[in-house]
C-alpha cells in the first residue's frame, strides 16, 4: 500500500513546495535587488546573488550618508530617513498594541465577570460596531481629529485605536469567560478586592491570550496605512508604510529607484521576519481563534 | 478592600453564613457597579468617542453638503438621490465585484489546496510561520514588491515569461490586466493565511475518520471529497465570508499601484470614497457612499453571523 501511495505523495510535496517557493521568491528578489548596485539593475538580472553586492542602498534610505553619496548611489536627492520612519512605526504599534491590550483587557474581564445593571447591552453595542466599516468612522474621526489641531501629531494617529477595538475587548471577553469561576471564589475568600483579583490572579494566567492579542494588535497597527497617511503624513510622524508610498511617489516614474525602494521594502519586512522566528510558533497556533472574528 | 472586610467580617446581626453566597451576594452587585466603572473606562471613552460618535456622525454628514471646510448643511437625501445615477460609484462597485470575485475566488481553492496538502503532509510549524510571512507584511509593501516583481523591462515575472519564450507584459500598465494582476498579487499575500484557518479546522476533524477510509482502499481524493470537505463546510463558509468582508475593503494595495496603472482602472469603492472625501472634499458625498458599503457589509455580516452560529451546533 505505500508503494501505491508513493508517487502521489511525492506530486503532493511538490505542490506544497512550490507553494512554499511562490511564498518566497518574491522576498527573496526584494533583498537580492537590495543588495544590488543601482548601475547593475539593467545588466545583472540573473545569478542567485548579485555580481557586486553592497549595502549602499540600506545606507542610503537609512539616511546614513551624505546627499552626493546618495545621489550617486542611484537616490533622487530627496531626503529620506527610513531609521526615523521605522522607530515610529516601533513606537505607533508597540504603543497601541500595549495600551490597548491593557485596556481590553480590563474591559473584557468586566464584560464577562462583573455584575452591574446594562452589561449585556453595552456589550452588545460594543460587538455591533465590529460591522461598521472602518472606512465610515474614519471620515468623521478625521473631522474630528482636525478640529481638535491634530493633524501631524503622534496622538492623533494614536488616538482612535489607543484605547480599544471592540475586536480585542469581544476576544478578550471571550477568554475570560472560560476562566473558571473557582480560580477567583478562592481569592475572594483569601481577601483580594476586584482589583487585586484581576491583577494578581487574572491577568497573570492570561498570559497567552493577552500574547496573543498584542501581537495581533501590533501586527494590525504595523501594517496600518490609510489613517496615519491621512494623519500622519509629515517627516516627524511618519511610519514606514506611509514613507513607502511617499518614496514611490518621489521616484520618478520612467525610472523607478527601485534598489532604494526595495531596500526600504526590506527594512519593512525586517521585524516581522524576526517576530516570525522568535514569536512564530504562537502566532501560528493562535490563528485559529483569532482569524475567525 | 471592599470585599475583602465583607468576607474577613461578615456582618455582627445574624448568624455566621458562607461569605461565598448569601452574605456575598447583594453586597458584591453593589460592589461591581463601581468597580466595574473604572475597569470599563478607558474602552468606554475611546468606543464613544472614536467609534459611536462618528458612526452617528456619518449618518449625518451623508444628509448634509459638507466639505470639511464649512459647518454641514442639511440637504436631505440629495446625496443617495446623487448616488443612484453616479455612474462613477455604479463603476467602482462593478470594479470591486470583479477584484473581489477573481480574489476570493483563486484565493479560497488555492488555500484549501494547500491546506489540504499540509493536513495530509505535515504538522510542521516552521512551514506554517512561513506560509504566514507574506500576511505579516504591510499591504503597501506587498503592492511595491510587486511592482517590482511586474515590472515591464526588469520585472522577475517578465524574465520568466521571456525565458519560456514569452512577450514581456505591462501588466500593471494594461486596462485588462491591471485589476486581475492586483486581485492576483492580494491571492498571494493572503492565501498563506486563509489556509492555515482551513488547516486549524481540518485538525478538528477525527483523525480515525481517514484511517478507516484509509482501510478501505479509499484514495486521498476521494478522502477529500468525501471526509475533509463535507465536514469542514461550516468553516469553509465562514472563511469564506470573512475573507469577502475583507476583500471587498481593498485600498493599501490599489493605493500603492495607483502611480501606474491606467487611470480610473482600479478605481474600487474605497478608493473612490477616499477620493470623493480627501481629493474633491465631498465629505458628504464620501459619507453617502461609505453608507452603501455599510449595507453592502452588513449583509455579508449578517451571513456571517448566521454561520457562526450554524458552525457552533455543527462541531462543538
Amino acid at each position: 500500500m505505500t508503494r501505491r501511495f508513493r508517487p502521489g505523495r511525492l506530486l503532493a510535496w511538490t505542490l506544497l513546495i512550490v507553494f512554499i517557493v511562490v511564498t518566497i521568491l518574491p522576498f527573496y528578489w526584494m533583498v537580492r535587488t537590495a543588495l544590488t548596485p543601482a548601475a547593475d539593475i539593467y545588466a545583472d538580472s540573473s545569478g542567485i546573488v548579485p555580481k557586486h553586492p553592497t549595502m549602499i542602498n540600506f545606507w542610503r534610505v537609512l539616511g546614513l550618508v551624505d546627499e552626493q553619496k546618495a545621489r550617486d548611489a542611484g537616490g533622487s536627492g530627496a531626503k529620506i530617513n527610513f531609521l526615523r520612519y521605522t522607530l515610529n512605526s516601533i513606537i505607533y504599534s508597540g504603543l497601541i498594541a500595549g495600551v490597548q491590550t491593557f485596556c481590553c483587557a480590563m474591559a473584557g474581564y468586566a464584560f464577562a465577570r462583573l455584575r452591574f445593571p446594562g452589561r449585556d447591552l453595552l456589550f452588545g453595542v460594543v460587538v455591533a460596531a465590529l460591522m461598521v466599516p472602518p472606512i465610515f468612522t474614519l471620515l468623521p474621526n478625521f473631522s474630528l481629529v482636525r478640529s481638535l489641531g491634530a493633524i501631524d501629531t503622534f496622538a492623533g494617529m494614536v488616538a482612535p485605536t489607543l484605547l480599544m477595538t471592540p475586536f480585542a475587548v469581544f476576544f478578550l471577553r471571550q477568554f475570560f469567560l472560560s476562566v473558571p469561576a473557582e480560580v477567583e471564589e478562592a481569592a475572594t475568600i483569601d481577601g483580594a478586592g476586584r482589583w487585586g483579583i484581576f491583577w494578581r490572579v487574572i491577568l497573570p494566567m492570561s498570559r497567552g491570550p493577552l500574547i496573543t492579542i498584542g501581537l495581533t494588535t501590533s501586527v494590525w497597527a504595523w501594517k496600518d496605512y490609510l489613517w496615519p497617511l491621512l494623519v500622519g503624513r509629515g517627516e516627524d510622524n511618519r511610519v514606514l508604510t506611509v514613507a513607502l508610498g511617499v518614496f514611490l511617489q518621489q521616484s520618478p516614474n520612467t525610472q523607478p529607484d527601485w534598489t532604494g525602494l526595495m531596500a526600504a521594502s526590506t527594512l519593512s519586512v525586517l521585524p516581522v521576519l524576526l517576530l516570525l522566528i522568535f514569536l512564530g510558533k504562537r502566532l501560528v497556533q493562535s490563528l485559529n481563534f483569532t482569524g475567525i472574528k | 478592600m471592599r470585599n475583602s472586610l465583607a468576607v474577613t467580617a461578615p456582618p455582627a446581626s445574624g448568624p455566621p453564613i458562607d461569605p461565598g453566597s448569601v452574605a456575598g451576594g447583594p453586597r458584591r452587585h453593589r460592589d461591581d457597579r463601581r468597580v466595574a466603572w473604572l475597569f470599563l473606562a478607558p474602552v468606554l471613552v475611546g468606543f464613544a468617542v472614536f467609534y459611536l460618535y462618528p458612526t452617528v456622525r456619518g449618518v449625518w454628514y451623508s444628509l448634509t453638503d459638507y466639505s470639511l471646510l464649512n459647518t454641514p448643511s442639511y440637504v436631505g437625501a440629495d446625496n443617495y438621490t446623487k448616488l443612484i445615477s453616479d455612474a462613477q460609484f455604479w463603476t467602482s462597485l462593478r470594479i470591486t465585484g470583479y477584484y473581489v470575485l477573481v480574489n476570493i475566488g483563486t484565493q479560497t481553492l488555492l488555500a484549501l489546496g494547500l491546506a489540504a496538502l499540509m493536513h495530509r503532509l505535515t504538522r510542521s510549524v516552521v512551514l506554517r510561520a512561513t506560509l504566514l510571512l507574506p500576511w505579516l507584511v504591510p499591504n503597501v509593501t506587498v503592492g511595491l514588491l510587486w511592482m517590482w516583481m511586474l515590472d515591464t523591462n526588469l520585472g522577475f515575472v517578465n524574465h520568466l515569461l521571456s525565458a519560456i519564450g514569452g512577450e514581456p507584459q505591462g501588466f500593471l500598465q494594461n486596462s485588462d490586466l491591471a485589476m486581475p494582476s492586483i486581485a492576483l498579487i492580494n491571492t498571494w499575500a493572503y492565501t498563506g493565511y486563509t489556509a492555515l484557518l482551513l488547516y486549524a479546522g481540518m485538525l478538528q476533524i477525527p483523525p480515525h475518520l481517514y484511517e478507516s477510509a484509509s482501510l478501505d482502499g479509499a484514495g486521498e481524493f476521494r478522502m477529500f471529497r468525501r471526509i475533509t470537505l463535507p465536514l469542514l463546510r461550516p468553516i469553509l463558509a465562514l472563511v469564506l465570508v470573512v475573507s469577502l468582508i475583507g476583500s471587498f475593503q481593498i485600498f493599501d494595495t490599489v493605493a500603492v499601484t495607483e502611480k501606474v496603472v491606467p487611470v480610473g482602472a482600479t478605481r474600487v469603492i474605497y478608493l473612490y470614497i477616499y477620493k470623493q472625501a480627501f481629493t474633491y472634499f465631498h465629505m458628504g458625498y464620501a459619507a453617502a457612499v461609505a453608507m452603501a458599503l455599510v449595507l453592502i457589509l452588513g449583509l455579508l455580516t449578517a451571513v456571517q453571523m448566521w454561520l457562526l452560529r450554524a458552525s457552533r451546533s455543527d462541531l462543538t
